[in-house]
């Protein structure tokens, strides 16, 4: 019935064709779609919606697929909505300084269009080559650069929404404020479980003129992170802020050859930027703080090519830590700062606990952790000690005041963790949202909020 | 002193005798939405600071703290939120601030108070208790109740307690003036805003273009050197003025409409009395008009137009909604508030 208003070759239902759909980025889950459909435009996202809805069928939104919480895992009895065809800059507005596009626009490809006038769009996940910014809004994508230029959430001005009847809504508007409850905000995270996002207006921001890099080094894990809440303390506020613990070193640099010094119990790389005036003053004042905290060394970027291969490292640490594991389970948990070192070494003890490699890269300076564990799924049984180990890291991040998820999302994999991060009345609330929007259920089900009858099975275990 | 326990018996109380509730903080905005109704609430005595702890950039208010106590107690620590919310006269709380959704002069470039909210507690219309969002800067476990609530004027709950981020405080600023007329400043406003200066407010009134420019000295010295104007050797009274709504021409204007439209968008009835700010993007017009006439210059601007001040408060005075989106806010209004305590019509007649 799809093919009645959507093209015969983006209707897909054979097993070969639907192949690459049955996972996300978070690929120890799969799922065979009942079909996937790939609409050309809003009014096809509206007919498919209506259909479904009048079917009773379960609809999953796919970006690019880049998700890590298996937020785009299909629904065996469901449709599989992949929104890449919508892949059109419809408008860049360089003197408003705001892009309107299509979901299925890759955040990166923002940027490059934004570059010629002097312009860029700020939120920049590790994944940004190839993820959509419909699945950022979905996500609330965060990344590097979020501590200084925020998150998805801060950079977007209006979105056009289907809902689940196959209506219309555009929520926000060309300005910055938006009369009335923000919906904006509601939508933006709530990982396609309310609405189909078909259109998208960011805010661009002016490329600032210096951008500079400071690498340092330490010999133990506590004084870096006691050097990065010192850096914040000292007023300033960097482009980004991330740091490494020796695993993720290594592998990076036998990866990279970014020229880490691989002895270190540590790494840091804190981001200026700003005019020449202002990244001098800031980056004396980072060099006076992590010489206080000891660091065994300290380099400051001299030009671009440096800056991008002290970055290289980091950007390619994933694939570096995959090259000496057959498989790795990235955690998202976001705790204060000042519990760094505390949290470190937690999961440290938890590592000796579960008989798992961790290897540790993270943005230190928004406390957005991501601990990947290193297993093999091929071995019996290390899937699941991988995640009660990832189970108990997100219990310590809510421990110590932090939250299960950052940017990742809850999708399938922490909605148990939904229940120490949320008591019952606060789930029932959510709930209560998402039965505003479907009251069907129909949208992404089984995914981010656990429902109540799933609170009282995961709270009877 | 208030306390919980008494908000909480209060709503609880209203809850089972169907009482509407009028919720009240500072009472400093009681201009905006429609016309109050319902027996008050009083939040102004639960206040004070909750958690704060500098290195974190983090604060936690109970929401009847008054934006300019956290201000002053912020600023102890070389701190402030950035938003810069109006003070008007001390009496605006944190909690009616989020809820009216109030930025100040600087909201185009460090983002407004929704912007910085990171987490909220609330006490919905069933009487509960209940925490969203949390302390940290990035959290995406569950929908965003805490910034849902930037706009809705407390008809999806009482806000309790706030969470926010702040920020460092500029060592320094920087007003630059110049005599412009309005298309002229429109135009040179986004201009500016198009090159990584350090802007903090871009507003034009009376004539006048006024160009802030904040942080280190020898950075705002540098960006003032390519700027055309007369530097101000006072200028933080203006601002303040601005900020809170209390200048020239907000005393003046009994009634007031406020339009959020594309910050490049051509200037309409120039004849009337506007005041441009926020480099272009929020536009306050003055005087008696016709409503539809203006939702016409507001949709072809981008944006939309909100009545502010004066005029007939029984009527609608927030931007007119398509039919499935006014469903789904009164779903949402179920889903938060099924017996309709909170502020009822305060925001829409129906809702």
């Amino acid at each position: 019935m799809f093919r009645e208003f959507v093209e015969e070759n983006f209707v897909l239902s054979n097993t070969e064709s639907k192949r690459p759909f049955e996972c996300d980025g978070l690929s120890v889950y799969k799922e065979m779609p009942r079909l996937v459909v790939m609409p050309g435009s809003t009014e096809q996202v509206q007919k498919a919606m209506r259909l479904c809805q009048r079917h009773d069928v379960p609809v999953v939104v796919r970006g690019a697929g880049t998700g890590l919480s298996g937020g785009a895992l299909p629904h065996a009895d469901g449709v599989l909505l992949s929104l890449t065809r919508l892949s059109r800059i419809i408008e860049i507005d360089p003197e408003a300084r705001l892009a309107r596009v299509q979901p299925g626009v890759r955040n990166l490809e923002i940027s490059e269009a934004s570059d010629a006038h002097g312009l860029f769009y700020a939120p920049d996940p590790s994944s940004q080559i190839a993820c959509s910014i419909g699945g950022n809004v979905a996500e609330n994508a965060g990344g590097v650069h979020c501590l200084k230029y925020g998150l998805t959430v801060h950079n977007v001005l209006q979105i056009t929404i289907v809902t689940v009847d196959g209506e219309i809504l555009t929520v926000g508007n060309e300005g910055l404020d938006s009369a009335g409850p923000d919906l904006m905000a509601l939508m933006i995270g709530s990982e396609g479980m309310l609405g189909v996002v078909t259109e998208i207006t960011v805010k661009l921001l002016p490329k600032p003129s210096h951008c500079q890099v400071v690498l340092a080094s330490f010999d133990d894990i506590e004084s870096a992170g006691d050097a990065v809440s010192a850096v914040i303390a000292d007023g300033i506020v960097p482009a980004g802020f991330e740091m490494m613990d020796r695993s993720a070193i290594r592998a990076a640099e036998a990866y990279a050859h970014a020229g880490y010094d691989t002895n270190a119990a540590a790494l840091l790389l804190c981001e200026l930027d700003g005019t020449a005036e202002e990244v001098q003053a800031e980056i004396g004042k980072v060099v006076t703080v992590f010489e206080k905290y000891r660091a065994s060394s300290v380099h400051v970027s001299r030009d671009e090519e440096e800056r991008a291969l002290y970055w290289k490292g980091r950007k390619s640490a994933f694939p570096a830590i995959g090259r000496i594991s057959p498989d790795y389970y990235c955690m998202d948990g976001t705790i204060p700062r000042r519990m760094l070192s505390r949290v470190l070494s937690g999961i440290d003890q938890l590592s000796t606990e579960f008989d798992l490699r961790v290897a540790n890269v993270f943005h230190a300076g928004d406390g957005n952790m991501h601990p990947l564990i290193l297993f093999d799924e091929s071995k019996p049984g290390e899937l699941e000690k991988t995640e009660a180990f990832g189970a108990k890291i997100l219990e310590l991040c809510v421990e110590v005041g932090g939250c299960i998820t950052g940017e990742h999302g809850v999708g399938v994999e922490k909605l148990q963790q939904m229940l120490i991060q949320f008591n019952d009345p606060e789930l029932a609330q959510l709930n209560a949202v998402k039965d505003a929007w479907d009251p069907q259920g129909l949208l992404n089900p089984g995914k981010g909020v656990p429902t109540l009858k799933r609170c009282q099975e995961y709270r009877s275990l | 002193m208030t306390t919980l326990s008494q908000l909480l018996d209060q709503v609880r109380a209203a809850i089972s005798d169907s009482e509407p509730l009028c919720i009240v903080g500072g009472n400093s905005k009681r201009h905006l939405g429609r016309e109050p109704a319902g027996s008050p609430i009083e939040v102004a005595d639960y206040a004070g600071v909750v958690e704060y702890e500098p290195t974190e950039l983090v604060v936690s208010v109970r929401a009847g703290t008054t934006v300019r106590d956290l201000q002053e107690i912020l600023a102890g620590e070389g701190q402030t939120l950035a938003c810069d919310p109006p003070e008007f006269d001390g009496n605006a709380t944190i909690g009616g601030s989020l809820a009216c959704s109030q930025s100040g002069p600087s909201r185009p470039w460090y983002g407004s108070i929704r912007d910085h909210v990171l987490g909220v507690r609330l006490i919905n219309g069933k009487g509960e208790h209940l925490r969203f969002g949390g302390q940290v800067m990035k959290n995406v476990a569950g929908y965003d109740v805490s910034r849902l609530q930037a706009g809705a004027m407390g008809t999806y709950g009482l806000l309790t307690e706030v969470t926010l981020k702040v920020l460092p405080k500029p060592d320094s600023s920087m007003t630059v003036r110049r005599r412009i007329d309005a298309n002229e400043a429109i135009r040179a406003m986004n201009e500016i805003s198009m090159t990584p200066t350090p802007l903090t407010g871009a507003c034009w009134c009376d004539g006048d273009m006024y160009l802030r420019l904040s942080g280190p000295g020898t950075v705002v010295e540098a960006a003032a050197s390519g700027l055309e104007g007369e530097r101000l050797a006072h200028s933080a009274a203006f601002w303040t003025a601005l900020r809170d709504q209390a200048s020239p021409f907000f005393e003046s204007a009994k009634d007031l409409w406020r339009f959020s439209v594309r910050s490049n968008s051509l200037h309409s009835k120039p004849q009337n009395d506007w005041l441009i700010d926020w480099g272009g993007a929020q536009r306050w017009l003055a005087g008696q008009h016709d409503g539809d006439e203006l939702e016409n210059i507001s949709a072809s601007s981008g944006g939309e137009v909100t009545r502010n001040r004066g005029g007939d408060r029984n009527a609608e005075g927030l931007p007119s909604l398509s039919g499935a989106k006014r469903a789904l806010l009164m779903r949402m209004k179920q889903a938060f508030d099924p017996a309709g305590v909170f502020n009822p019509g305060r925001l829409y007649s129906w809702m």
